[in-house]
């Protein structure tokens, strides 16, 4: 089990390292920087201005360099100007370069700073995961028990009436990307042409407050296309269990119907959703990116596409790195939790 | 002229009829589901013995169900022939848009009809046609299929041009009258409304089918040609080569798809030619494919191999190579006169990145496939006969994993549209004047709640045909398993 998973955790870090310098090397190919010292020096500027600000400002190392210095583990540019004075990268304006530190980057916890908000970024993710938490705290407890009710009634009577129909559910929800299924949401329960107004079709005012009125719409938003993935998992699993040789042995015994689903077949239907349901991160990420833009919710999604159209260079790599390790932790618990969870293959 | 109301004269009487039937039929479906866990036999519990009739109240809302959905059927097929037969303008909206779509319904009627009158002789396609589920997914899928054939060839469902703006028409409501307009017919109307920039919203959906239709089946075939090509070997020999391909897999697979998108669909990325590049590695699958498949079944019989190999590789090789020649990107080597065809820089990078982001899921699929069907009998029987390693993967393996493979590519093909609308949302890649259903959403958002036709037209057309997919994947899985 150690081994395994220290293996894990090393393949886990690898991946993370090569996953960062891609992100790294997208971010900053040429046409970006020279994007960032137009906007920064000046739109006008000719091709050899261009160069030289980048020169200036650290820019003009090799990638391979600055991803080096970015990740702390190479010491960080300092340039002489021509006054005489020593700026770098890890020399704050205005202070003393005597005492700045040599290495900064993500592993001193040095994320930058970001341009179009003008904060460091550290700052910005955590505010924005904060937010984002909430919305998926919010989206789990609706998805999750829903997914699985679901699942479950299907699965028990495979074939049946019910099973048929909550299928078609749950095919229906799978077919209904966010933003089809935001649209359909907002005419039906927010807009002022149909009539329904229970709802807000912003959730501007749920991230101080969230309400019922305001933050139901996002929440249902998200959970409604992963709960039918869930659900037909769930399903699927339920049904398997259902034919075993001791649910058999349990029915004819004669034990009630409901207490065969609750005590005996539930504890095993339910492992292999729980990889599914860890696995679903990845997929909820995109959800949330979807459904914050089209809420107008300021979290982690918002966050990467304001970071992203304002080719705002900082920002938008530590939110690929932050949301490239929530993929990465969740599908080494899903790995863990799978062999913790499933005896025939913890005990071999 | 006046505008078009949505059922025509007979709405009065139409409209609340069809809206008290879907309510029955909803309260007999709540009834019949909560009274199944409630009321129902045993039998009808554990899904035996459907055949008996059911007494009692749990029997009278099963009918209740069965009865309000016939009519409901009844009801939708007499709009589609009424709205056919009655001339334009007396069956309001509706009426008009279902006259629109007459060669669709012809065509879908021609396909349908040869299908079932054949169905023996077809295969897999003609058991599809057992299935209820499968058909009408099926319908879903073909409808559009066809709408983008007929719109994009024959220009013949749409009634406008899709850029073509009409001062006046700015956000109005469905069925309003051009301003110009004196006789009543085809084109006098903005069917569906007008879109904030004044443009006709129902011609707008029906020529975005074709962008979806033509790039969503084309970039699954793609990630299907990757995938399989080096799925089959990991598959097949293990070892270096399988953790190698995996790993590189699961990194592709860890980045989360609209960052992916969000760092490689950006002007800037077409203008240093990485797409290009991407393109000329991910578009030369098809020919590997190729060349090894045939090489491999003939290459014992060099006189029938060389002319077919000869033939294939230079219509794939010419289709390639003017396929990655675009003009005005790095790579731009053919000459004008062999260059068949451009695609415009913003779908050539649509196109590798959705390719892209598939292409590592296909691979788990086929290698898992490949690892599961190498154990069997018949391909240690042609081990045996000393038949070459790709001979067995693409004549033995590859053809016994078809049918999970076929399942797969139904689904792909509907994820492939979710991704196409995602990119669309976001104002990534394509053109934003572009009709296709995500940019047509992503203008529509903003006045949302004010004006909701713009963005929900393209929305329902892009959850019908995303269902469409998936009702006839999952008729497939239920068919192909029957075997």
């Amino acid at each position: 089990m150690l081994r395994f998973l220290l293996a894990r955790v090393v393949t886990m870090l690898f991946t993370a390292l090569c996953l960062t310098f891609v992100v790294f090397a997208l971010t900053n190919l040429a046409p970006n920087l020279e994007k960032v010292a137009k906007s920064e020096a000046g739109s006008r500027i000719s091709d050899e201005e261009v160069e030289s600000w980048l020169n200036r400002n650290g820019y003009g190392a090799p990638t391979l360099v600055r991803y080096g210095e970015w990740l702390g583990v190479l010491p960080g540019w300092v340039i002489e100007q021509t006054d005489g004075s020593i700026r770098g990268r890890c020399i704050p304006i205005g202070s003393d370069p005597e005492e700045a530190p040599t290495r900064c980057g993500v592993l001193q916890g040095y994320w930058g700073e970001s341009t179009v908000f003008k904060e460091p970024v550290g700052k910005i993710i955590g505010r924005s995961l904060a937010l984002t938490g909430k919305l998926m705290f919010w989206v789990m407890m609706v998805m999750v028990p829903g997914a699985l009710i679901i699942g479950v009634l299907a699965g028990m009577r495979e074939g049946s009436r019910t099973d048929r129909s909550l299928s078609a559910v749950s095919i229906l929800t799978t077919a209904t990307p966010e933003y089809v299924s935001g649209v359909l949401l907002i005419t039906v329960f927010a807009s002022s042409a149909v009539g329904l107004r229970w709802f807000n079709g912003s959730a501007t005012s749920a991230m101080e407050d969230a309400t019922f009125v305001n933050f139901t719409l996002p929440v249902v938003t998200i959970a409604l296309y992963g709960m039918g993935y869930i659900a037909r998992m769930t399903r699927a699993s339920m049904t398997e269990v259902m034919t075993a040789q001791y649910i058999r042995t349990a029915r004819l015994k004669g034990v009630k119907f409901s207490n065969i689903v609750m005590r005996h077949a539930l504890r095993n239907a339910l492992i292999a959703p729980f990889t599914v349901i860890m696995l679903q991160f990845p997929w909820l990420l995109n959800g949330v990116v979807i459904v914050e833009t089209l809420f107008n919710y300021k979290g982690f999604g918002w966050t990467l596409v304001q970071a992203a159209g304002n080719n705002d260079i900082e920002l938008l790599l530590g939110v690929s790195v932050v949301s490239v390790f929530v993929v990465l932790i969740t599908q080494l618990i899903s790995d863990i939790g799978y062999v913790y969870l499933n005896p025939r293959i913890r005990i071999s | 002229m006046e505008p078009l109301s949505w059922a025509g004269p007979a709405g009065v009487i139409l409209g609340p009829l069809g809206l008290a039937l879907v309510i029955a039929f909803a309260v007999a479906v709540v009834a019949f589901l909560v009274l199944s866990f409630t009321a129902a036999p045993e039998a009808a519990r554990t899904g035996r013995s459907l055949a008996q009739r059911n007494s009692g109240a749990y029997g009278f809302a099963e009918r209740a169900v069965q009865w309000t959905g016939l009519a409901i059927l009844l009801y939708a097929v007499a709009w589609l022939i009424g709205g056919i037969v009655m001339p334009y303008g007396s069956a309001g909206i509706i009426g008009a848009v279902i006259k629109r779509f007459l060669p669709v319904w012809i065509a879908l009627f021609v396909t349908f009809g040869l299908s079932i009158a054949f169905k023996r002789q077809l295969g897999l396609y003609g058991k599809l046609f057992d299935s209820t589920i499968g058909m009408i997914g099926f319908g879903l899928v073909m409808f559009w299929v066809f709408t983008a054939f007929f719109a994009g060839i024959f220009d013949l469902v749409a009634t406008h041009p899709p850029l073509t703006a009409v001062s006046g028409l700015k956000n109005e409501p469905p069925g309003v009258a051009m301003p110009t307009a004196e006789e009543l017919g085809a084109g006098t109307h903005y069917l569906l409304g007008g879109d904030n920039l004044a443009r006709d919203v129902f011609s707008r959906m029906v020529y975005g089918s074709v962008t979806v239709i033509v790039i969503a089946p084309f970039a699954t075939l793609f990630a299907f040609m990757v995938g399989i090509t080096l799925g089959l070997p990991a598959g097949y020999y293990g070892g270096r080569l399988d953790t190698f391909l995996s790993f590189l897999a699961n990194l592709i697979l860890a980045f989360p798809v609209i960052l992916l998108f969000y760092l490689l669909v950006t002007p800037e990325m077409v203008q240093t030619g990485l797409p290009s590049y991407m393109a000329m590695t991910l578009f030369i699958f098809p020919l590997i494919f190729a060349a090894v498949f045939i090489n491999s079944r003939w290459h014992t019989q060099p006189k029938v191999r060389t002319p077919i190999l000869a033939v294939v590789l230079a219509v794939l090789g010419i289709a390639y190579l003017s396929a990655i020649s675009q003009r005005g990107t790095p790579i731009n080597f053919l000459p004008e006169w062999l260059d068949l065809f451009n695609i415009p820089g913003g779908i050539l990078v649509v196109f590798v990145s959705v390719v892209f982001v598939n292409s590592p899921t296909v691979f788990r699929i086929v290698r898992g496939l490949a690892m599961d069907i190498k154990t069997r009998d018949y391909v240690a029987a042609a081990q045996t006969r000393g038949e070459g390693p790709w001979y067995i993967m693409l004549w033995e393996i590859l053809p016994n994993a078809r049918g999970p493979l076929i399942v797969d590519f139904c689904l792909r093909v509907g994820y492939t549209t979710i991704l196409l609308g995602t990119l669309g949302f976001f104002g990534l890649g394509l053109p934003p004047e572009s009709p296709d259903w995500g940019s047509t959403i992503n203008l529509g958002r903003r006045l949302l709640s004010i004006y909701p036709h713009p963005a929900l037209v393209p929305a329902v057309a892009l959850l019908s045909l995303v269902l469409g997919l998936n009702l006839l994947a999952d008729g497939l899985r239920e068919e192909s398993l029957k075997d």
